[in-house]
């Protein structure tokens, strides 16, 4: 046990302080643009961030105290657990916002408010840590708002740039529409089983009568009432539409492209990696613990989640690749392949069987995939950063003999890409076939089709890119007068990282999947 | 510790090539390849002392040359090691690996002159997969140097190829991409459906030779099913008829060197495969499904000479006539003799060889002439005899001549498919159609020698068409030399081979 038990949340903690620090130094200097101390402080709070998520972890918390761990870390009555699971995406969070927050460095130093560009993103990266350790359906939606809220100011920070703005408009509008449609399925949930805390839901499933929770343990409620599976299920089914807007999943996922390419590019690579690891976090928390297929499936009436995931996961895979591979600009291309990709890790929910077998490996396989993610997606916007700050265009074409002026950024560049698309060059590759794997444990013959189908198609648009780069003759005049320490320190991190997950892989798998058997 | 050094070697190699200066890149590229060869002519004579007798890799892991073996990850419940060993059958495919990428690299010093560093480095960054491919004996860990290969294979196509070479680079790309991918979901529904834990192929060989009660789809056995799958995903590398398609525009747009190393070495990957996959875990399968497979080799080899005999090129002639000779290599295959499998695998070195030779032949006439086809040019006898004598013999050569690699590795294969059991009666007619396709092999080379080589000189150019220099005729000496000596005597790696496959042809070589 960690001892206090609130240090477990320093992953979380250190994200808010950093958040305030920042805060407090643009109360002292507003008018500062002094990015080496703004993105300082921001790159250190996210680190120590990283640094405290990765200590917990291989300290063990999470792990029941008989196998050499401390134990999950309890807090509020049950409200937030610090479990293997919760670290691991906390790592995920840290890791991205760090590389975000020091490509931002040279990315927005010409523009004012950076202060507040930083404690935004880092309050967003706070409520994803959150989200991660969220044990109930209400803390779940508080910290679900904490990370949105952010990011919508974040979206239109471009504030002169039309495209920014009406970005962060739309995505504001759809993330109010979501977040009702999530709070009424929550308080459908409530309703029908009395309990917000997600064992406490699993209680009252499994029981089928009313729970209530007295002092932090459950008791089934006086009046002996009995659970609805009705609304139960129509509850489930609109949690499932709140979370998958977070997730970018259809068909909550039309925002995703407008914000990702409207919006600055490094907040394109943490909307699309981190925000998605928390939108899945959560939907992973709840849908194993919360509403057990196996005792919905023995109680009838309720919803086979399984089922809707799948054909989420299908749909999800066929529109974000399809519409990927018809694209003209290099940022909207990642933005649906990003859709893409949450129709992979979709799966993570939708390999199993009607009793859920399988979830171990198929959870665990989404996760891995989801970190790794978290790296190579992160880099490919990163490097549209970098294009977008040296001036290149957005179309392919303009990416055209790039490999030439900027080898070492496009070398990473191609890692990403090819490690995107699933081929040996990068830990995508076996997280990818980690996930095939899973659907093929449960002959899941519908899934493993359309991800053969996607990977291949996926295959052709990404290698547009890298042909651009490095086959294509520059067609025009294109003068690179720079190179942004930051942003490379951050794209060339990133790429390493990447590769070094092809070996390393097996920490991540094993923790994984470690993780989501503790559940 | 070997196969480890060969593969860091290797790898350090291509970084420092990458990073040198594109003056002597290729020079030093040829220096540092030649380490590997040492290293793997130093392996071969101490398979060939210490470890000749050894048995199939798969069936007796213990008798592995080479092995080392570590835990790697665990994907799941799944254990992932590395674990590398050679056996009978890839010893001499690595061995061709490694000095067929020398050659490679020397025949590319005239041809390629842009971007040579990063050509170079990528030429070193594939052989490291291609000696991946041939040494790994756990899945996952072959998966990766599997696909590892279409990497390097898609820049050396996609930026030093001819003028369609995008379309080719791509094409090739997606096609054995979904292969791969294919062949992934028939290996593991087999997995799923087995108890094995650990992932390495000798586990996976136990296990799916001893699988019992498979379930069955739709009246189907599920090893029916995966051995399909399977087949299709490996089919596709080799390339059999109808999945050859992409294998012309590959061939045509890359540059000779490449196609070197992507008729002689990739293609054997897809053929390896068949052998240690389809034909080793999944025997009893393979037996059954005996003659429909034949006659797809014996499709693959009368249609693919068809094609050759109609092409103009001379580039497309020789990829096209690579379909035929693969189609040997399932016919041997398939017909589970001592002589047939042996001589599949005996095939797959000999034509490695052979059609290495024939690419760079034809890439020295076309680095001199500028132009392949056989039309525009004639009597080059004249002008260029060194080159255009080892022509004559490679020719000779890919026709089966006596004394030479491709006589021996077609007269076992014919030998050991005429009565072999699995293909019963009909074994002496598709035995006897496959032999027809050499008839159709030496028609179009026979005419398209006379046509380029004899005669009076003709060739209307602005430049003197005069002998190749020595540093591009001394690989095709190299290759001539290896092939006569593997004529002369095959049992250099036939013996290996036939101990090594003797387990699947039950008992004795």
């Amino acid at each position: 046990m960690v001892d206090p038990t609130w240090l477990a949340t320093a992953p979380a903690l250190a994200f808010g302080a950093a958040a305030l620090v920042l805060l407090l130094a643009d109360s002292i200097d507003p008018d500062t643009t002094n990015t080496t101390v703004l993105g300082g402080i921001a790159v250190a709070g996210s680190l120590g961030s990283l640094a405290a998520a990765v200590y917990l972890l291989y300290g063990g918390v999470g792990i029941p105290t008989g196998e050499g761990g401390s134990g999950p870390a309890v807090l509020f009555g049950g409200q937030l657990v610090v479990d293997q699971m919760a670290l691991f995406f906390m790592t995920i969070v840290a890791s991205v916002t760090a590389l975000v927050t020091l490509a931002s460095m040279d990315y927005v130093r010409e523009h004012a408010y950076q202060a507040e560009f930083y404690s935004l993103v880092l309050l967003s990266a706070t409520g994803m840590s959150l989200l991660s350790a969220a044990n109930s359906l209400a803390t779940g939606f508080v910290a679900f708002e904490l990370v949105s809220l952010p990011s919508y100011a974040l979206v239109a920070f471009l504030k002169k740039n039309r495209g920014s703005v009406e970005a962060g408009l739309k995505y504001f509008l759809i993330g109010a529409v979501s977040s009702s449609v999530l709070a009424y399925g929550i308080s459908l949930v409530y309703a029908a089983t009395g309990v917000m805390r997600f064992d406490a839901v699993a209680t009252a499933i499994q029981s089928g009568t009313v729970q209530t929770v007295v002092d932090g343990s459950i008791e089934a409620q006086a009046s002996g009432a009995s659970v609805q599976m009705s609304i139960l299920g129509v509850g489930i089914v609109m949690i499932i539409g709140g979370l998958a807007f977070k997730m970018a999943a259809v068909p909550f996922h039309f925002w995703a492209p407008e914000a990702y390419e409207g919006a600055p590019a490094p907040i394109s690579a943490f909307l699309s990696s981190a925000s998605k690891a928390a939108g899945f976090v959560i939907a992973f928390r709840a849908f194993a613990v919360a509403f057990p297929i196996g005792a919905l499936a023995e109680t009838g009436g309720a919803v086979d989640w399984f089922v809707v995931f799948q054909v989420l996961a299908i749909a999800t895979m066929f529109i974000g690749n399809f519409a990927a591979a018809t694209q003209e600009t290099v940022k909207r291309m990642l933005a649906y392949s990003s859709v893409g990709h949450a129709g992979y890790v979709l799966i993570g929910l939708a390999a199993l069987t009607a009793t859920g077998d399988g979830m171990a490996l198929s959870m665990s396989a989404g996760m891995a995939h989801l970190l790794v993610y978290g790296f190579m997606n992160t880099g490919a916007f990163l490097f549209i950063a970098l294009a977008e700050y040296w001036g290149v265009g957005r179309r392919f074409e303009d990416y055209n003999g790039l490999g030439k002026q900027a080898p070492v950024a496009c070398a990473a560049m191609t890692v990403f890409l090819f490690s995107l698309a699933g081929l040996p060059i990068g830990g995508g590759f076996f997280s990818k076939f980690y996930l095939f794997q899973a659907t093929l444990n449960v002959s899941a013959w519908s899934l493993a089709a359309a991800l053969v189908i996607n990977s291949a198609l996926s295959l052709f648009y990404y290698s547009r890119v890298v042909k651009a780069m490095w086959i294509e003759e520059p067609t025009g005049e294109r003068t690179i007068e720079s190179y942004p320490t930051g942003l490379y320190t951050a794209i060339v991190a990133a790429a390493v990282i990447t590769v070094l997950l092809i070996p390393g892989f097996g920490y991540v798998s094993e923790v994984a999947f470690r993780a989501v058997e503790l559940l | 510790m070997l196969v480890e050094t060969l593969l860091l070697v290797t790898l350090l190699g291509a970084g420092i090539v990458m990073l040198a200066p594109d003056r002597f890149a290729g020079k030093l590229a040829a220096g540092i390849s030649v380490i590997p060869v040492a290293l793997t002519t130093y392996m071969y004579y101490v398979f060939l002392t210490d470890y000749n007798g050894a048995g199939n890799a798969l069936l007796s892991p213990g008798e592995v040359a080479f092995g080392t073996q570590i835990p790697w990850l665990n994907l799941g419940e799944y254990t992932v090691q590395y674990y590398v060993g050679l056996d009978g059958v890839s010893m001499p495919l690595l061995a061709l690996t490694t000095i067929l990428t020398t050659l490679a690299i020397v025949s590319a010093w005239t041809p390629i002159d842009e971007r040579q560093s990063q050509f170079y480095g990528l030429m070193l960054l594939m052989e490291v997969s291609l000696i991946g491919v041939f040494t790994a004996l756990d899945f996952f860990l072959w998966f990766v140097f599997w696909e590892g290969v279409l990497i390097p294979m898609y820049f050396l196509i996609g930026v030093w190829g001819g003028p369609r070479r995008k379309y080719a680079a791509i094409k090739f790309f997606v096609y054995t991409n979904v292969a791969s991918l294919v062949m992934f979901a028939g290996l593991f529904a087999l997995v799923f459906a087995t108890d094995v834990t650990t992932l390495s192929l000798p586990a996976m060989a136990t296990a799916f030779r001893g699988a019992t009660g498979l379930p069955t789809f739709a009246g189907y056995s599920l090893a029916t099913i995966s051995f399909v799958l399977m087949f299709i995903g490996f089919a596709v590398k080799v390339p059999v008829f109808p999945l050859h398609t992409w294998l012309p525009d590959a061939h045509v747009e890359a540059p000779t060197p490449v196609s070197v190393m992507l008729a002689g070495v990739l293609l054997k990957m897809g053929t390896y495969a068949l052998l240690r996959f389809n034909f080793t875990m999944l025997e009893a399968t393979a037996r059954q499904l005996a003659v429909p497979l034949a006659i797809v080799g014996v499709v693959s080899v009368i249609y693919g000479a068809m094609l050759a005999l109609a092409q103009r090129d001379l580039k497309r002639i020789v990829a096209y006539s690579s379909i035929s000779s693969m189609g040997y290599v399932i016919l041997g295959l398939v017909a589970f003799t001592p002589l047939g499998m042996g001589g599949a695998t005996f095939q797959m070195v000999a034509h490695g060889l052979i059609s290495g030779l024939m690419f760079m032949t034809v890439g020295v006439i076309y680095n001199t002439t500028h132009t392949r086809m056989v039309g525009d040019m004639s009597g080059l006898a004249d002008r260029m005899p060194w080159t255009v004598g080892i022509f004559v013999a490679a020719a000779f050569g890919y026709m089966g001549l006596p004394l030479m690699a491709g006589f021996a590795a077609e007269f076992f294969i014919f030998q050991g498919a005429f009565n072999a059991a699995t293909l019963g009666a009909s074994a002496p007619v598709l035995t006897s159609l496959a032999m027809f396709g050499i008839v159709i092999v030496a028609g179009y080379l026979l005419w398209a020698m006379q046509r380029t080589l004899f005669g009076g000189f003709n060739l209307e150019t602005d430049y003197e068409v005069g002998p190749a220099a020595v540093h591009d005729v001394a690989p095709l000496a190299v290759l001539l030399l290896l092939v006569i000596a593997l004529g002369v005597a095959p049992d250099l790696s036939l013996d290996m081979i036939q101990h090594a496959v003797a387990p699947l042809t039950g008992g004795g070589a």
